[in-house]
């Protein structure tokens, strides 16, 4: 077999991390913006790729190109080899139980949509209640919307405090016997908060519902056991991993995703068909219509082999410390006003500065070079609770440094002298 | 790409100054036309009300929340149009559309006024919005529409 050598890790999988070394495998880190070196703070809306990642595309398309699963001939087998490979990856990244456990998807948004659609339909009805919380990315609001007003079904809704911390007492009053899924967000994009989701699933499972766990933030910030968080479902990209964009996996537990009707149909996931009828092909294949994003695939296994080599568990002690700097030093202006305070956040911080708007902050820091996200981060019902319409967040990856930081708090102070 | 390193193309004077002390903020008394504005791309929120008399916009004013540009531009907006004919602000509008987009044939045409100090919105596309929503409103409210108007 012929596979795609894996990229040698970066470096020795322990001690601190040289950042420095990291930085030089992001080749878009040299760039310039406006004549300022970039400062790339906005890896919660995608993350920037490695070289290893990106070769991987190229290296895919040089060496390797054939559609999966249907050829004799040896391209098609590599290829293959390829897009199943990828799926042990994926399979161990989050320690599923199975490969058959992983599906593939074009990220976060169509996973849920699958669970919604497949899932919800079969089993949400007339009068039962769904629950999300206060803090979702609209990806995991709308799907749930549509299906309960297709269904006749309540979306109910867990309510936070002004920390950013979700009232667990409340979400126990919401739990009954009309419970049948709660869908939860891992870690907030919108404030940082990484919710307690195991004690999340255990409380809805001792109510029978069933537990999807938006993984968009997590997965590539903090390490994910989806066996110990005992999630039924569980969802990331690729393209917030290092990884490339349009492709993503839905983890869900094997029994569940087996009694599951399709959510797409044609190629791929059949075993039969006839006029008359059609048996559709096992898992995983059942929900992988259609020619699959085999590049896409290509691209994931290297960001995940990137990310173990250098090991998630010191990633997100890096990125422990930045947001501990990030916030101390923005606490030192004032004028600046951090948004939520959760018990646990991991990534980013999100701020608003007095009598600026968001949009102008972000202007007046991109002409520094600086990227931000300025707006709702797809979360207007977060930007309701704290009687605001947006923010300014600075997000985190692997490659961030203090330094940077430090010009972060620097593009404020600009902010003040151009609207002082 | 433009150079985005100087703000003072987008930020002028006149903007600053309009940013800080809006003109006609709050809706005239006794207004006949009425429109609200929203952004969802960054929630920006405007409202625009007005009172037309024989075809003539006698008083204009806004309410709203948002970033400089938007501020700015209800402010300089309001200004623009007070005291003119219905069909007038519509041109104007036109050719402010066109010095924010390039297309139009009010572009750099000293009718503008201190409109022009908004051009340098151009080289910032994702403004452009926020430059353009309290004038879809007042277009809106001459028109008399209903329901709320989106930049979208
Ligand atoms: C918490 C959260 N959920 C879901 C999503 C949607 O992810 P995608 O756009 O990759 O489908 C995001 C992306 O911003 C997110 O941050």
């Amino acid at each position: 077999m012929t596979t795609p050598t894996a990229h040698p890790a970066p470096q020795a999988n322990s001690g601190p991390l040289d950042i420095a070394a990291i930085r030089g495998q992001f080749p878009i880190l040299d760039i310039e913006i406006n004549g300022k070196p970039l400062i790339y703070l906005d890896s919660a809306a995608t993350s920037q790729k490695p070289q290893a990642v990106i070769d991987s595309l190229v290296e895919y398309y040089s060496s390797f190109n054939a559609n999966v699963h249907r050829g004799v001939h040896t391209l098609s087998q590599q290829a293959t080899d390829i897009y199943e490979d990828t799926r042990v990856k994926a399979q161990a990244f989050i320690n599923a139980r199975d490969a058959r456990e992983i599906i593939y998807v074009r990220g976060t948004t169509e996973a849920i949509n699958l669970v919604a659609s497949s899932y919800g339909r079969a089993n949400v009805g007339d009068g039962d209640d769904v629950i999300i919380t206060a803090m979702e990315h609209h990806s995991n609001i709308v799907p749930w919307q549509i299906l309960c007003d297709e269904r006749g079904a309540n979306l109910k809704v867990i309510p936070m405090n002004d920390d950013g911390d979700l009232l667990m007492d409340e979400f126990e009053k919401l739990l009954g016997p009309r419970t049948k899924f709660v869908s939860v967000v891992h870690q907030a994009n919108s404030i940082g908060t990484v919710n307690p989701v195991k004690q999340i699933v255990e409380m809805a499972h001792a109510h029978g519902a069933v537990v999807l766990v938006d993984g968009a933030q997590s997965a590539p910030h903090i390490p994910v056991d989806v066996q110990d968080l005992d999630c039924d479902f569980y969802a990331f990209s690729g393209h917030k991993l290092y990884g490339p964009t349009g492709i993503g996996v839905l983890y869900g537990k094997y029994d569940l995703l087996n009694a599951m009707p399709p959510y797409q149909s044609g190629g791929e996931m059949i075993a039969s068909v006839t006029f008359e009828k059609t048996i559709y092909a096992d898992l995983p294949a059942k929900f992988e219509a259609g020619t699959p994003h085999i590049a896409g695939v290509a691209g994931l296994g290297a960001a995940i082999d990137w990310v173990q080599g250098v090991g998630i568990e010191r990633i997100a002690e890096h990125e422990h410390r930045l947001v501990e700097y990030g916030l101390q030093r923005l606490n030192e202006i004032d004028g600046v006003k951090i948004i939520g305070n959760p018990k646990r956040r991991a990534g980013l911080i999100s701020f608003i500065v007095d009598g600026v708007h968001p949009h102008d902050v972000g202007t007046v820091l991109d002409s520094q070079g600086i990227a931000i996200r300025a707006g709702h981060h797809c979360a207007q019902p977060v930007m309701a609770h704290f009687g605001i319409p947006a923010t300014v967040r600075a997000s985190f990856g692997v490659y961030n440094t203090t330094d940077e930081i430090d010009r972060l708090y620097e593009g404020v102070q600009q902010v003040f002298e151009v609207f002082g | 790409m433009p150079d985005r390193s100087d703000l003072s193309d987008l930020y002028q004077e006149i903007i600053m100054d309009h940013r800080r002390s809006p003109r006609n903020q709050g809706l005239p008394a006794g207004h006949d036309h009425y429109a609200d504005g929203f952004n969802p791309f960054c929630g920006d929120k405007v409202s625009v009300g007005l009172k037309v008399e024989d075809g003539v916009i006698v008083d204009v004013g806004f309410e709203g929340e948002g970033c400089a540009i938007s501020i700015a531009s209800a402010s300089l907006m309001t200004e623009s149009v007070m005291g003119r004919p219905v069909g007038e602000a519509v041109k104007i509008f036109d050719a402010f559309r066109g010095l924010l987009t390039d297309t139009g044939n009010g572009a750099g045409s000293d009718d503008l006024g201190d409109l022009e100090a908004l051009a340098g919105v151009k080289a910032y596309p994702t403004r452009i919005k926020c430059a353009i929503l309290s004038w879809h409103t007042l277009k809106a409210a001459i028109d008399r529409k209903a329901e709320p108007v989106s930049t979208e």
